[in-house]
């Protein structure tokens, strides 16, 4: 016995099985009338799609199962333009599987290499060019050329810096400072200590300076949630403690993960709650993560109350608020 | 030709059997989801005797609420206490059906009421008389299609309401299987109320902090958005990019595929 792996014979191609369009002529016949019948459909949608547009009135409304109320104008129009396009395709595939030859057609591949003769003549072509146009002897041409081409590639890289002023301090600073009033978002009104019951939360941000104008930046980095608890409730260091008032607590609103507003509040479990990946903050504990990816707790603001009993900051946040970035500290 | 059963029964081993199944299955789990049911909200309360109404209402606590609340209103295990609450928050639970709860699940849910307007109100009366809290909200309070302003009110709603109720007011989840309920088809009365008792896991909002007038606002821009067409087409439950992915990776996403299918078929 010998151990020899017997070699494969080439099984070549499968034998061609014809298809029925191609023995039977009725089969043939009604494929034909198919592929017709396709085309027909998608003129009948392209007729759609312009009666839709013109005649079926924008404020046209009818009801479908499932989608309900449906303005008609765009409905048709939607399915006409669907329908047009599709139906040609459908037709030329029907067309192209039943119809067209379908024979089993062998072209072989060449070798990819170039032949030796091809080779050979190209790299003295090159030699003899190169010689001619003198790249060897002139060297004051060859080099200022590299300057200009090296240069060139300078320009988009100087664009790039365009793209818009480094963030220097930004990240770190908002708007509050010592003595910043908290107002409510929207309606600007001071808050006044006696305004939140236990249990209430109030949305606010800092009152800017009389004729500063708030921008929308101002709000994605300024924006603060307040809620009012019951003192017991807090578990919270002696300093933290001091940076709330009458059981009043304010947090950044921006999520220390990715930068989504925390205001999902649940009064009775006493949890704030990210709506986008669902970071969960304990609020009577300086809202500790307790849940989900978000790494440091929220940023809390330090409030009092000013001589005639409204809201202030004692002082700016401690630390830069928002996700995560290159130069922070922790 | 005979049309019978087994006739009928021979389909299922056809070549498009299976294509046309799935492209069924994938109809029906994408449209699913763009099924939203409705529930009308409560009666409206009318005025009666105050003292007759308070001694009526203390009957029905003993008799409906007690076994959890306390015989007292003084709040038990499973209960809290009532005493301070206000008519408001008896209003607002009893008349949408939340309390008496049906189950101790994660949270009460609006269902039909138990008790009618007028026992409602007796309720109310009751526990408004243990202790001082919320008046509740009468029709005369409501002139929020007066008085309010549909842009205002989408404003205060995006900044205070929409993170747990949805941009579009459909509601959404909270934490361990508790949720913001939709807003849509509920009484103007009864979003007045629990914007001020703060019902379960729903914050207080001050009249200080959104007054009156801008709570008619915000419920003046809710009935706007109950009563909006969809004019892009099917709303898909208005959730969102959740439906809309959903529907493109699965019913979008099979088409192609039964597309694909079919083109790299040979012809018989």
């Amino acid at each position: 016995m010998s151990n020899e792996i017997s070699k494969f014979s080439d099984p070549g191609l499968p034998e061609h099985v014809h298809r029925k369009t191609d023995t039977d002529p009725k089969a043939e016949k009604r494929a034909e009338q198919q592929v017709a019948i396709l085309f027909v459909l998608s003129a009948f949608f392209t007729v759609l799609t312009i009666y839709s547009y013109i005649f079926i009135k924008t404020n046209t409304f009818i009801f479908l199962p499932i989608m309900g109320d449906t303005n008609a104008h765009q409905f048709f129009l939607g399915i006409g333009l669907a329908g047009s396009l599709l139906f040609i395709g459908f037709g030329a595939v029907h067309w192209a599987k039943q119809l067209m030859p379908d024979t089993e057609v062998v072209a072989m591949r060449h070798e990819m290499r170039s032949e030796d003769v091809d080779r050979e003549d190209f790299v003295q072509t090159v030699k003899e060019r190169a010689g001619t146009a003198g790249l060897g002897r002139r060297s004051l041409i060859k080099r200022s050329l590299g300057l200009a081409v090296g240069l060139i590639g300078l320009t988009p890289l100087v664009m790039l810096r365009d793209l818009g002023p480094l963030p220097r301090k930004q990240l770190n600073t908002t708007s509050w400072t010592k003595g910043t009033r908290l107002v409510t978002d929207p309606g600007n009104r001071p808050i006044h200590v006696n305004d939140l019951e236990v249990g209430a939360v109030a949305q606010v941000l800092p009152e800017l300076p009389t004729g500063t104008e708030r921008t929308l930046e101002n709000i994605g980095t300024d924006a603060v949630l307040l809620i009012r608890l019951r003192p017991e409730d807090f578990q919270l260091d002696s300093e933290r403690l001091s940076w709330t008032h009458e059981g009043i607590i304010a947090f950044s609103k921006i999520c220390s993960h990715m930068g989504c507003a925390v205001a999902l509040y649940e009064q009775q479990t006493k949890h704030l709650l990210c709506p986008c990946h669902q970071s969960t903050f304990d609020v009577t504990r300086a809202a500790k993560v307790i849940f989900g990816p978000a790494a440091r707790p929220l940023p809390q603001l330090a409030i009092t109350v000013d001589s005639q009993g409204y809201l202030v900051a004692q002082q700016g946040f401690t630390e830069p608020i928002g996700p995560s970035f290159w130069e922070r500290s922790s | 030709m005979n049309f019978g059963f087994k006739k009928v029964a021979s389909y299922r081993r056809h070549r498009f059997a299976a294509p046309a199944l799935i492209v069924v299955a994938l109809i029906s789990l994408g449209t699913t989801f763009s099924m939203a049911s409705a529930l009308t909200g409560g009666p409206h309360m009318v005025g009666a005797e105050q003292t007759t109404l308070v001694q009526e209402g203390k009957e029905i606590f003993a008799r409906g609420c007690s076994s959890c609340h306390g015989i007292n209103a003084e709040g038990g295990n499973i209960a809290p206490a009532l005493v301070g609450v206000g008519a408001a928050a008896v209003d607002f639970q009893v008349g949408t059906g939340r309390m008496p709860m049906a189950d101790m699940s994660q949270q009460a849910m609006r269902k039909r009421p138990v008790y009618n307007a007028e026992q409602t109100a007796a309720l109310a009366a009751y526990v408004a008389s243990l202790a001082p809290g919320p008046a509740a909200v009468n029709d005369a309070q409501l002139t929020f299609e007066r008085d309010g302003n549909t842009a205002q009110g989408g404003e205060l709603f995006r900044t205070n309401c929409a993170m747990c109720h949805n941009f579009a007011g459909q509601g959404g989840a909270l934490s361990q299987g508790k949720y913001a309920p939709t807003l849509m088809g509920v009484e103007p009365k009864h979003i007045y109320e629990a914007m001020i008792t703060g019902p379960q896991s729903m914050p207080v909002f001050s009249d200080k902090v959104i007054t009156p007038a801008e709570k008619l606002s915000i419920i003046k821009w809710i009935k706007a958005a109950e009563s909006e067409p969809n004019l892009g087409g099917a709303s898909l439950g208005r959730v969102g990019p959740v439906t809309e992915g959903l529907l493109v990776w699965t019913l979008g996403l099979g088409i192609l595929i039964g597309i694909a299918v079919w083109l790299a078929m040979k012809a018989r």
